[in-house]
């Protein structure tokens, strides 16, 4: 029997898989589809501290940024290269850019308070935009380069952290109930392809999170949100960043039901572009929306304007998990014993899956906590 | 711009029928192809410009085409060939299909219609093996496309492999026109369709037809050999030679068989794999075909259940032009609202049984997976080797999309069109790679026009 059992083989999943096997603990991962089939399959694979106002999630982010470095530079797991180059880890850097003085002083403003957590954030002038991206379009007011951003292949990344844990892995295995034991406590899952006890249970099934709750009687309350990303035709290297424009960061906090769009826009190791980024409520609809990808299409030209004679030759859509508060869902809950949750972290699940991971390994093992866990425990949504 | 009662994509056997079925309806029509001309890849020809004489010599039926291509013009037939369609979508007072005209130049257009028909064919259905990506290695159907549309002969000395009837007219028509065809190898049994004497009987026309081809290869002194494939392609630069080995009834070749075949050029072809991507943007249900494959699940009158639109030909399964013909026709009378002739039914019912026994009689069998070295390159595009495909289903891959997110097949440009069914049975899973939200590349800017909604 081993001592955890995690639902979910995405990124986050994988992340608490392998920080509980480094703590000493034997992990089975249980997912109904193959590994990290679902919201980390759609991803652009974000590390980012840069979209984040100061405040627990930013503690949360630049954590994470740290142990993705250290975990790139790891090689181990009988590998010949380090762990970074079989993800495709990028420390490439953000760079926002402002297009009107009024976005650039609420950005340069942003930057002044997230330095004093702990991120590097350096204001760029206008003039000096096209030394960082020397394609970028003419006319922005100006930018905040933010070196700690970066990047990795994210369906990647959760597989070689899986392996690296050595958990036992049961892909097309649907978790279909909770087991429970004396008072209540949560004892293991019964899955479509049999029974697994387990000393705990990490409820890691992002935007279908709720649904394993609701096995246990609890409520909580993750939501899809659909986002649209764009992939381009290989082209020589012409975008060195991650690069987004401000409106980005008003988007991942907003309460807003409908569609909202904003440019994000970075070179792949593979040649590609990756464009995003919207987001809209709408279900789990996998219909593909053209005023979405055209919005999309739009905004990266008018940042790049390079762009325009490129070729898009896919599209994916994913649902990112989100809260009401827009915080993710990490800790034991202490309305069910036996059970953890390491859910809705809305569009920043790559970003922030290693402190997650950490964090509940330290839940379960009952260690110290890299990081204060009070604002993601999930008793802040108990009626 | 007002929307057509009807849009027909692609200008193939189904697509022609039912373009002037509909259009003798009464209905305003468009019909839609990618290529310079009509035909689709069945009735591929040679430009007018090349002279050719007799064009009709290349091709089984050749009069059909000619008939419903010279109905076209007397019919509300609007025909718009050199435009591909990137997407097709519903929109709340009708369809939308979205399209590219023109070669270097491209130009989005966008055709509204109240009802559309799939019939956007197949494309070749192709295995990976030890040196296929070599110049000189091509499909059977691309090999085909070269003598039909250009008249050109692939080249001098060919080897013709794969598995179905269909290397018979392509071996036949190299032959025919001067290459020196140096075997044709099925790795099934050559005489797939004897166990079935019944279906033989009850189709005349095809055991004629195939006698034919029988003949023409005779006449060459083209050896046709069932259990024999070729297991691997050889040249530095270009093809110089191929392994032919006998296989078992497995497809696993028998150590000790191989043999080198020196040829120039290699025609290959494993079936064909229907062109889904259009009617799953649209939302259409599939089901599982007699092949494995995916089509798109159509009713008795080629309704899918998307309303408003209609699949005919091999998107519905892969069956050959005559049934693509009859399904054509029956989507153009059913979108004008019209009941197809019981004989038409009838007919159609025949055709899909045969076309039930040519997919059991010449089904792809697993021992292909043998052929393959660590180094064989799966996809091309994006030269993912063998091993990568390995480690991606170690790693915890387990369907076709999760293998292709981790190492990478079928993201290049022809978006797993080549690649997709290898990846699907080594996968394990039989939809392939067959969705493509975007069907065709389009460029950014072209793409941004499309905000606001301007059509």
């Amino acid at each position: 029997m081993p001592d955890v059992v995690v639902i979910g083989s995405g990124v986050v999943g994988a992340a608490c898989a392998y920080y509980a096997a480094r703590a000493g603990l034997t992990v089975t991962v249980v997912d109904r589809g193959p590994v990290a089939g679902g919201t980390t399959g759609a991803g652009e694979g974000n590390i980012l501290v840069s979209d984040k106002g100061p405040g627990a999630e930013l503690d949360l982010a630049t954590l994470s940024a740290r142990l993705w470095r250290d975990l790139a530079a790891e090689v181990a797991g009988g590998a010949e290269r380090p762990f970074g180059d079989l993800v495709e880890y990028e420390p490439k850097g953000g760079l926002v850019v402002a297009e009107t003085p009024g976005i650039l002083n609420a950005l340069t403003g942003l930057a002044d308070r997230q330095r004093v957590h702990g991120v590097t954030a350096v204001a760029v002038p206008p003039e000096d935009l096209r030394a960082y991206e020397p394609h970028l379009a003419g006319g922005l007011a100006g930018g905040v380069h933010y070196p700690q951003d970066a990047q990795v292949q994210p369906m990647l990344a959760a597989a070689h952290l899986i392996r690296l844990s050595g958990a036992r892995t049961r892909t097309g295995a649907e978790v279909t109930g909770l087991l429970r034991g004396a008072g209540g406590r949560v004892t293991g899952v019964r899955t479509a392809r049999g029974d697994i006890p387990a000393g705990a249970v990490v409820n890691a099934a992002g935007t279908w999170a709720g649904e394993i709750a609701a096995f246990a009687g609890l409520t909580l309350p993750v939501l899809p949100r659909r986002g649209f990303i764009l992939v381009t035709e290989p082209v020589p290297p012409l975008i060195r960043h991650k690069v987004y424009t401000a409106a980005y960061v008003a988007g991942v906090a907003s309460d807003d039901a409908g569609l909202e769009t904003s440019a994000v826009v970075e070179g792949t190791k593979a040649g590609t572009v990756l464009i995003g980024a919207s987001r809209e409520r709408v279900g789990f609809d996998r219909t593909v929306s053209l005023p979405v990808l055209a919005r999309l299409a739009a905004q990266a030209t008018a940042l790049f304007p390079r762009l325009a004679d490129v070729r898009v030759i896919r599209t994916y859509c994913g649902f990112r998990p989100y809260c009401p508060d827009h915080l993710p869902v990490i800790g034991a809950d202490r309305r069910t014993p036996g059970l953890f949750h390491a859910c809705g972290h809305e569009g920043a699940g790559i970003g922030l899956a290693p402190a997650t991971g950490r964090l509940i390994a330290a839940a379960i093992g009952g260690a110290e906590p890299p990081v204060d866990p009070a604002p993601f425990l999930p008793g802040r949504f108990a009626a | 711009m007002r929307p057509y009662d009807l849009a027909v994509v692609g200008a193939g056997p189904a697509g022609l029928a039912c373009a002037v079925a509909a259009g003798r309806a009464g209905l305003r029509v468009v019909l839609v192809d990618g290529g310079p001309r009509l035909g689709g890849q069945y009735y591929r020809h040679a430009p007018p410009s090349y002279r050719a004489t007799r064009p009709g010599v290349l091709h089984h039926g050749w009069r059909t085409f000619a008939a419903l291509a010279a109905a076209l013009p007397a019919l509300d037939v609007d025909v718009r060939l050199r435009h591909r369609v990137w997407a097709a979508e519903t929109a709340p007072d009708g369809l939308r299909l979205h399209c590219l005209a023109g070669d270097r130049e491209e130009t989005p257009v966008t055709f509204p219609a109240a009802r559309l028909v799939v019939a956007t064919g197949a494309h070749d259905r192709v295995l990976p093996f030890p040196g296929w990506d070599l110049p000189g290695v091509l499909t059977a159907g691309g090999a085909q496309a070269l003598l039909k549309g250009e008249l050109v002969l692939a080249g001098r000395k060919v080897v013709v492999a794969g598995t179905g009837p269909f290397l018979l007219p392509v071996a036949a028509g190299l032959a025919a026109a001067g290459a020196r065809v140096r075997g044709v190898f099925e790795a099934g049994r050559t005489a797939g369709l004897a166990a079935h004497p019944g279906i033989l009987l009850a189709h005349p026309g095809k055991l004629a037809e195939a006698a034919g081809y029988g003949l023409t290869l005779a006449a060459h002194r083209v050896p046709y050999r069932g259990r024999h494939a070729v297991v691997a392609a050889h040249g530095n630069t270009a093809l110089t030679s191929v392994t032919v080995a006998k296989v078992d009834a497995g497809w696993g070749p028998i150590p000790g068989t191989e043999r080198m075949v020196p040829c120039d050029t290699l025609a290959v072809g494993y079936g064909f794999t229907p062109q889904l991507e259009l009617a799953l943007q649209l939302g259409c249900a599939t089901r599982t075909d007699a092949d494995g494959g995916h089509i798109v699940a159509v009713d008795a009158r080629q309704a899918t259940d998307v309303p408003g639109v209609y699949a005919a030909g091999e998107s519905t399964g892969v069956g050959g032009a005559p049934l693509a013909l009859v399904e054509g026709r029956i989507a153009g009378l059913a979108a004008a609202g019209r009941p197809a002739p019981a004989r038409l039914l009838r007919l159609r019912a025949r055709l899909r049984e045969f076309a039930r026994a040519l997919h059991a009689a010449y089904p792809v069998r697993d021992g292909w997976r043998g052929w393959l070295r660590d180094d064989t390159v799966v996809c091309r595009c994006e030269e993912v080797p063998y091993a990568r495909l390995r480690e991606a289903l170690a790693l915890g891959a387990a369907d076709a999309r999760s293998v292709k997110l981790l190492a990478r097949p079928g993201m290049g440009p022809c978006q797993g069109r080549m690649c997709g069914y290898a990846v699907g049975r080594l996968a394990g899973s039989p939809e392939g790679l067959g969705h493509r939200p975007i069907a065709q590349p389009i460029r950014l800017a072209d793409l941004a026009r499309f905000e606001g909604d301007p059509t």
